[in-house]
C-alpha cells in the first residue's frame, strides 16, 4: 500500500509545479462557465414552459463542473502510459514490484487531485461572490454538503477507472486515436459535461440510466443543489459502489490478460 | 503567395503518407464538435426556442462559425503552434530568409485533417438552410459566403495575437484559449443572448458581431437598414486583421532568440 501511496505523492507534487498553467486555466474556466451560464439564462428567460431544474439549480451545476474539472473529465490523457504502452517501455514497468493496475491507478488519481487542488478554491472563492444570477448557490445543506463529497470522491474513483479502461485497450489497438476519441465524444454527453441530464430528452436520459458515466458528473453535482432527494442520493452512492468495484473487477482481469500476451514493441 | 502553396502542397504530401491515420483522424475530428450540437439540440427540444431564435437559426450561426473555426484551424495552424517555433529557436531561420515572416509561419504546419471538422459544420449549415423558411436571393448568398471568410479572418487575427504573445511568454499560453475555443462556443449563439459587456466585447474589440450575428440578422430579414450595410460588416474583420498583424511585427521586432 505504501508504494502505491508515495506514487501518489509523487504525482501530486510533479502537477503542482505548473502554475502559470494552472492560472490561465483559471481564466478560461471562469470565462466558459460565464458563457454556459448567459446562455442558460437566456434559455430560462425566454421559457414559459414547466422545466426539471431551476436556473440557479443549474448555474450551481455549470460552476462545480468548472470548479471540479479536472476531476470528473474523462478525456484527460497522460501520453506517459500511451507512450510506455508503444513505444516498449513497459518492460520496465514489469519489473517493479507492484501491481501494475494499482500503481497506474493511483498516478492517474494523483494527477488528478494535483491539477484540481490548485485551481479549485480561487474558482470557488470568486464564483460564490459573483452578483446574480452567476453566483454559485451554498449546499442545500449540511447533510447534502456530505453526501455530495462521498459521491464526488466516488464519482472520481469511477472516472479513473475507466479511463484505465481506455489505457488498458491501447495495448489492443496501440494506437490511442480512433476509438478513444468515440468513447471520449459519448462519455461527454453521457455524463452531461454537455448539459444536466434532466434537462435532456426522456430517451437520452433512459440511456444514460444504463451506462456509468452519469454517475461522475450528473449525480453529485445534483447532489449538492438538493435536486436529488436524501433518499435517493444514498441509493445513488451505493449504485456508485457497485460500478466501482465492477469496473476495477473488468480493468484488472483485462490488465492482466493483456500483460500475458504483451509484445514489447521495441524502440 | 505562390510560397504558399508550395508549403500547402508539401505538407499535404507529407500528411498523406500516413493515410489511414489521416482518415481516422478526419473521421474523430468529424464527431468531437458533435456533442455539443447534440446539446444544442436537446436544449431546443427542452426549451422549444432562444429569445424568439428557433432551432434552425441558431443551428446556422453554429454552422457558419464552426466551419470557420475548423477552416482556420486547417490553414492557420502555423500560428496556433507558434510557441513550439519559439522554443525551440527555429523562429531564427525564418528571419533570415527573404520571404515574409508571415507566409512562413503560415506555411510550417497545417492541419488537414480538421476537414472532418468543416464537413460537421457543412453538414449542419446544409440542415438549416434547408429547413430556414428564408427567401434566397443573391446577396443573401454572398453575404453567407462573407460571413464564414470573415470567421476564418477573425480567427486567424486571434491565433496571430497568441503566437506574438510568444515572443515575450516564450511558452504558449492557454489564455489565448479563451478567444479561441471561448468565441467558438459563444459566437455559436446568436450573440444579443449575452450579457451587454460581452456582447460589446465581442463586436468591438474581437468582431464576432460583425461576421456573424450583425449579418445574420440581414440572412434572416430582421433588420431595416441599409443592405449593403449589413452585407459589408463581415469585411470589418480584415480590419481586426491588420491590426493583429501590425501587433505581430511588433513582435518580431522584440524577438529574442531563445538559442537552440
Amino acid at each position: 500500500m505504501s508504494a502505491y501511496l508515495s506514487v501518489c505523492k509523487l504525482r501530486f507534487i510533479n502537477g503542482l509545479q505548473y502554475r502559470t498553467a494552472a492560472f490561465a486555466g483559471l481564466t478560461t474556466q471562469l470565462f466558459f462557465g460565464l458563457i454556459f451560464i448567459m446562455v442558460y439564462v437566456a434559455f430560462y428567460n425566454g421559457s414559459t414552459k414547466a422545466l426539471p431544474m431551476e436556473l440557479n439549480e443549474v448555474v450551481t451545476y455549470v460552476w462545480l463542473q468548472q470548479i471540479f474539472l479536472g476531476l470528473i473529465m474523462l478525456w484527460l490523457r497522460d501520453n506517459e502510459i500511451f507512450g510506455l504502452i508503444t513505444n516498449g517501455n513497459i518492460a520496465y514497468e514489469l519489473c517493479r514490484p507492484v501491481e501494475m493496475y494499482g500503481f497506474w491507478y493511483s498516478k492517474l488519481l494523483a494527477q488528478r487531485v494535483a491539477n484540481t487542488v490548485l485551481r479549485c478554491l480561487p474558482i470557488a472563492f470568486i464564483v460564490l461572490l459573483l452578483p446574480q444570477p452567476y453566483r454559485l448557490s451554498l449546499p442545500h445543506s449540511w447533510s447534502s454538503f456530505t453526501l455530495f463529497l462521498i459521491a464526488l470522491l466516488l464519482g472520481l474513483l469511477v472516472t479513473v477507472s475507466i479511463s484505465m479502461l481506455i489505457y488498458i485497450s491501447v495495448f489492443w489497438t496501440m494506437s490511442p486515436v480512433g476509438s478513444i476519441m468515440m468513447i471520449a465524444v459519448a462519455s461527454e454527453l453521457l455524463a452531461g459535461m454537455i448539459l444536466p441530464i434532466p434537462l435532456m430528452p426522456i430517451w437520452m436520459q433512459n440511456i444514460t440510466y444504463f451506462l456509468p458515466f452519469r454517475w461522475t458528473v450528473d449525480f453529485p453535482f445534483r447532489v449538492y443543489s438538493g435536486h436529488i432527494p436524501y433518499m435517493e442520493a444514498i441509493w445513488g452512492i451505493a449504485i456508485q459502489l457497485i460500478w466501482l468495484i465492477l469496473l476495477i473487477a473488468v480493468g484488472t482481469w483485462c490488465l492482466r490478460k493483456a500483460l500475458r500476451r504483451v509484445v514489447l514493441q521495441g524502440g | 503567395m505562390t510560397l504558399y502553396f508550395k508549403y500547402l502542397l508539401i505538407l499535404f504530401k507529407s500528411q498523406m503518407q500516413y493515410r489511414t491515420s489521416f482518415w481516422l483522424l478526419s473521421f474523430g475530428q468529424f464527431f468531437i464538435p458533435f456533442s455539443v450540437f447534440a446539446g444544442l439540440y436537446f436544449m431546443f427540444e427542452r426549451f422549444g426556442d432562444l429569445q424568439g431564435w428557433t432551432f434552425y437559426e441558431v443551428a446556422l450561426c453554429y454552422g457558419i462559425v464552426h466551419m470557420a473555426f475548423a477552416i482556420s484551424e486547417c490553414f492557420i495552424r502555423g500560428f496556433d503552434a507558434f510557441s513550439s517555433l519559439v522554443v525551440n529557436g527555429e523562429f531564427d531561420r525564418l528571419l533570415v530568409r527573404p520571404r515574409s515572416t508571415i507566409v512562413q509561419v503560415l506555411g510550417s504546419k497545417f492541419e488537414f485533417t480538421r476537414v472532418g471538422r468543416m464537413l460537421q459544420g457543412a453538414v449542419v449549415l446544409g440542415w438549416a438552410l434547408i429547413y430556414l423558411p428564408v427567401d434566397w436571393n443573391i446577396a443573401k448568398a454572398v453575404t453567407l459566403m462573407l460571413m464564414i471568410a470573415g470567421g476564418v479572418i477573425v480567427f486567424s487575427g486571434i491565433y496571430m495575437l497568441g503566437a506574438t504573445l510568444c515572443f515575450w511568454t516564450v511558452q504558449g499560453l492557454e489564455v489565448i484559449n479563451v478567444f479561441t475555443d471561448g468565441g467558438r462556443e459563444m459566437a455559436q449563439y446568436p450573440l444579443n443572448i449575452y450579457a451587454k459587456w460581452v456582447t460589446r466585447f465581442f463586436t468591438f474589440i474581437i468582431p464576432f458581431g460583425f461576421v456573424s450575428y450583425l449579418p445574420l440578422m440581414f440572412i434572416l430579414d430582421r433588420t431595416d437598414g441599409p443592405a449593403w450595410l449589413y452585407m459589408l460588416m463581415p469585411l470589418s474583420s480584415f480590419l481586426f486583421l491588420l491590426l493583429c498583424m501590425g501587433v505581430w511585427s511588433i513582435g518580431v521586432r522584440h524577438y529574442r532568440s531563445t538559442g537552440s
